[in-house]
C-alpha cells in the first residue's frame, strides 16, 4: 500500500469538510444521553442527593465506580502514546491521537462525575486550593484533596499532549480553508509557519510532555486507588491497590482504544491507516494486561483468603459466592474468559477479534470498580448496620449521560481536528525505507529517532 | 487544664429501651426518616441500639448494644474529609461543621462504626414536632454529613456557665441527652482528665472494652461488659 503525503492529508482531511447524515444522528443520540444526564443532574441538586438509591452503609456506588471507570478508560493515552513516542514505535503513528483525545475525554467525564456526585455540588470548588474569604485551606491530608490536584495535574498535562501535536496539523487546515473555519485553525495553530525553529521546539515540547506524563498518569491512578485503600473498611485496606488499579486502568484504557480506533475506522473510512496490524499489537499488549489483571485479582484473593479476617471474609464471601457472586464471575469471563482466546490466538487476533475483546473487557472492567466499591461498604464490620445497595433511574442516567458525553466529544472533535496526525505520518513515509513488514519488527531501530516499522512503508523518499 | 470528654456504657445494665434514641432525636433536632426512607437504610439516628441474639429458641439471648459515635481519638473520617468539615477540637471531640461540608460523604465511609448520616434530602418534621426544635442545635441542610456531638451544645453552655460563676466544672452537672434519658443508668459521661470522675473510675474497670478497639482508633467510650458476653455463655 503505498500513500503520498497529498493523498494523507486529503483522507484525513476530508472528515473535517464532509459530513452525512449519519453524522448528524450519532451527534443527536449522544447529545440526548448528555440532556438526560444534565437532567438527572438538575433533579437530583433540586431534590436532594436522596434520588439516588444510596443509603447508610453503600455511601458510594454508581458514582464512584463510573469515576474510577472514565479515570481508567483516562489511561489509553498515555500509555500508547508516551510510551511508544519514547520507545520510537514506528506503528503507533495513527494510533496516538485518538489515544490522547481518549485521556483527555474521558479524564474530563472522571472529573465531572464526582462533582455530580457530591452531596452539596454547588460547592465543588472549595477543594481548590486557593486563599479564600474563608480563611481555609483543603485538607492536604485528605485522599480526595490529592485526587483534584492530581487530576487536574493529569488533564493539565494531556491537554498539553493532546495539543502539541496537533499543531501543525491545524497549520495544514488553515492553509486549505477558508471563512470561520480559517480562523479557528489560525487560532488552533498558534502562529505555526514550520520553520525548523518551531519544529524544533515543538518536539522538544512534545518529548518533555512524554516523559512527564507517565509518572503522572500512574501517579492519578495510584491516588484514586488510595481513595480507598486509606481507609479501614475491609477488603479496600489494601497495599495491593495502586499497583492493582494502575493495571485496571491500563487494560481498560487500551480496550477502549481499540473500540475508539474500530469505530474511526468504519465511520471516518479508515482503513488503509488503522490496519490489522495495529489491531494485532495493541491486543498483544490487551493480552498482556489481561494476564497481569487476573494476576492481581489473585493475589488480592488468595491473601485476603489465606488471611482469613472475618470481617474481610464477609466482603470476600459475598462477592464470590453470595449476592454478588453472578457479578463477580461475570466479571472474570468478561475480562479473561472470553478475550484470552481471542487475544492470545493469532488467528483470532483480527480486527472483529481484538473488538469483541475489548467490549467484554470494558464491561467487565466497569463491573469490578462497581465489585470494589459497594460489597465492601455494604459489609462493614458491624453486621447490624449492613445494608444492600440498589440504583435508581438517576445513577442510570448519569452513568448512560458518561457514555453519552464521551461518544459527544468524539464526535465534535473528529469533525475539529484530524483523527490521526498527518505531519507523523507524512513524517514516518518520508524517511522510511521500504522493508518487508515481517522483518520489520525485528529490525533494530535507528539512532535518528524515526522508526521505520510504518505498515505502509514506502519508497517514497525525498 | 483541659477537659476530655468520654462515655461509658453499661452493656450489662442496657435493657434496650431506646429512650436514649429517642432523646437524641428530641435533642439534637434530627428529622425522622419516614418508614419508607428508613426502609431503603435512611434511617438517622445518632444513637442507635444494635440488638444481638445468641444461640437457638428456648435458649436465646438477646443482647442490646447502644452504638454512638465513639469521638475516636484517631478517628478515620477526620483525615479523609477535604474541607476540614470533620474536624478534632482542642478537648478531644470529634466534631462536624456543618457549613464547611460538601458532601463528599467519605468520613462515612471511612467511619468503621457507621454512626455518620447522610442528610439524603431537605429535614422536614411531622406536625406538631416542628414545634418542638432545640433552638441550641442548628438544623442541617442536604447533602452533608451529621453524627453525634456528645450534646456539645450542653457542653459549651455547663463550660460558660462554670466561667461566669469562676468554678470547675463538677462531674455529673450536666449530661448529654443520651445519658440524661437512660432509666437503668447504663450510661456516664464525664471527663477522663478528672481522675475522680465517675466515667474515670468506669473506664478502669476489668469489664471495660472498646468496640473495635482492634483497629486503633481509640475510641472515647467504654463498653462495661461481663466475659460472659464475649464469650457467648450464657449466665
Amino acid at each position: 500500500m503505498e500513500k503520498t503525503s497529498e493523498q494523507i492529508r486529503a483522507d484525513l482531511l476530508r472528515p473535517l469538510f464532509s459530513t452525512g447524515p449519519g453524522y448528524w444522528t450519532a451527534v443527536a443520540i449522544a447529545a440526548s444521553m448528555v440532556l438526560a444526564g444534565v437532567f438527572a443532574f438538575c433533579y437530583q441538586v433540586y431534590n436532594g442527593i436522596g434520588v439516588w438509591g444510596l443509603n447508610s452503609p453503600v455511601f458510594w456506588a454508581f458514582d464512584i465506580t463510573n469515576f474510577v471507570f472514565w479515570i481508567g478508560i483516562s489511561h489509553a493515552g498515555t500509555l500508547i502514546s508516551a510510551i511508544l513516542r519514547l520507545c520510537n514505535a514506528g506503528w503507533r503513528r495513527p494510533v496516538t491521537r485518538c489515544a490522547e483525545a481518549i485521556t483527555v475525554f474521558a479524564l474530563s467525564i472522571g472529573a465531572i462525575v464526582p462533582i455530580c456526585h457530591l452531596g452539596r455540588p454547588w460547592l465543588f470548588y472549595w477543594m481548590v486550593p486557593y486563599p479564600s474569604e474563608r480563611h481555609i485551606w483543603p485538607n492536604f491530608r485528605s485522599p480526595l484533596a490529592w485526587d483534584f490536584i492530581a487530576i487536574s495535574t493529569y488533564l493539565t498535562g494531556s491537554t498539553l499532549f493532546l495539543f502539541l501535536p496537533i499543531i501543525p496539523d491545524c497549520a495544514a487546515a488553515r492553509d486549505l480553508t477558508r471563512g470561520w473555519r480559517r480562523k479557528l485553525y489560525s487560532l488552533l495553530s498558534l502562529g505555526w509557519q514550520g520553520t525548523p525553529r518551531q519544529w524544533h521546539r515543538l518536539e522538544t515540547a512534545m518529548h518533555i510532555m512524554a516523559i512527564a506524563i507517565i509518572p503522572v498518569a500512574v501517579s492519578v491512578h495510584t491516588i484514586v486507588s488510595w481513595d480507598f485503600a486509606m481507609t479501614p473498611v475491609p477488603m479496600w485496606h489494601s497495599t495491593i491497590f495502586g499497583p492493582y488499579f494502575v493495571v485496571g486502568a491500563i487494560f481498560s484504557g487500551v480496550a477502549a482504544l481499540i473500540l475508539a480506533m474500530a469505530l474511526l475506522r468504519k465511520f471516518l473510512r479508515l482503513d488503509e491507516y488503522l490496519q490489522p496490524i495495529h489491531f494485532d499489537h495493541l491486543g498483544k499488549l490487551l493480552l498482556t494486561m489481561s494476564l497481569l489483571w487476573v494476576y492481581f485479582t489473585f493475589a488480592e484473593r488468595l491473601t485476603t483468603w489465606y488471611g482469613n479476617d472475618p470481617s474481610e471474609m464477609a466482603v470476600f464471601w459475598s462477592s464470590i459466592r453470595q449476592q454478588f457472586a453472578p457479578l463477580f464471575w461475570t466479571m472474570v469471563v468478561c475480562n479473561f474468559i472470553i478475550p484470552f482466546p481471542f487475544l492470545a490466538i493469532k488467528k483470532l487476533r483480527t480486527i472483529t477479534g481484538t473488538v469483541i475483546a475489548s467490549t467484554t473487557i470494558v464491561a467487565g472492567m466497569w463491573i469490578e470498580r462497581f465489585l470494589i466499591i459497594v460489597p465492601s461498604l455494604e459489609h462493614k464490620y458491624l453486621p447490624y448496620s449492613w445494608g444492600t445497595y440498589r440504583p435508581t433511574w438517576v445513577e442510570i442516567t448519569l452513568m448512560v449521560a458518561g457514555f453519552g458525553m464521551m461518544a459527544l466529544l468524539y464526535l465534535l472533535f473528529s469533525k475539529l481536528v484530524p483523527m490521526i496526525s498527518m505531519w507523523e505520518l507524512e513524517a514516518g513515509v518520508r524517511k522510511a525505507p521500504a522493508v518487508p513488514r515481517h522483518v520489520v519488527s525485528l529490525k533494530p531501530r535507528p539512532a535518528t529517532g524515526i522508526a521505520e516499522s510504518e505498515p505502509f512503508a514506502t519508497d517514497l523518499s525525498r | 487544664m483541659p477537659h476530655k470528654w468520654a462515655m461509658v456504657i453499661d452493656l450489662d445494665r442496657c435493657t434496650g429501651c431506646e429512650a436514649c434514641v429517642v432523646a437524641c432525636h428530641a435533642e439534637n433536632n434530627i428529622a425522622t426518616a419516614g418508614p419508607d426512607q428508613a426502609a431503603r437504610g435512611r434511617a438517622k439516628h445518632w444513637i442507635r441500639v444494635e440488638r444481638y441474639w445468641e444461640g437457638e429458641f428456648p435458649n436465646a439471648r438477646v443482647r442490646f448494644q447502644p452504638v454512638l459515635c465513639q469521638q475516636c481519638d484517631n478517628a478515620p473520617c477526620e483525615p479523609v474529609c477535604p474541607t476540614f468539615a470533620s474536624y478534632h477540637t482542642p478537648e478531644g471531640l470529634n466534631a462536624q461543621v456543618y457549613n464547611r461540608c460538601i458532601g463528599t460523604r467519605f468520613c462515612a465511609n471511612a467511619c468503621p462504626y457507621t454512626v455518620r448520616h447522610l442528610n439524603f434530602y431537605n429535614p422536614e418534621w411531622d406536625k406538631p414536632l416542628h414545634l418542638q426544635l432545640n433552638p441550641d442545635v442548628s438544623v442541617r441542610s442536604v447533602g452533608i454529613m451529621e453524627k453525634c456531638t456528645f450534646c456539645v451544645q450542653r457542653i459549651r453552655s455547663a463550660e460558660i456557665q462554670a466561667e461566669g460563676e469562676k468554678r470547675e466544672l463538677k462531674d455529673g452537672e450536666f449530661n448529654p441527652a443520651c445519658v440524661q434519658s437512660c432509666a437503668p443508668k447504663a450510661m456516664v459521661f464525664g471527663d477522663l482528665n478528672d481522675p475522680n470522675s465517675e466515667v474515670s473510675r468506669l473506664s478502669r474497670s476489668h469489664r471495660s472494652t472498646k468496640l473495635m478497639g482492634e483497629l486503633g482508633t481509640k475510641p472515647n467510650v467504654d463498653y462495661l461488659e461481663r466475659d460472659s458476653w464475649q464469650n457467648g455463655k450464657n449466665i
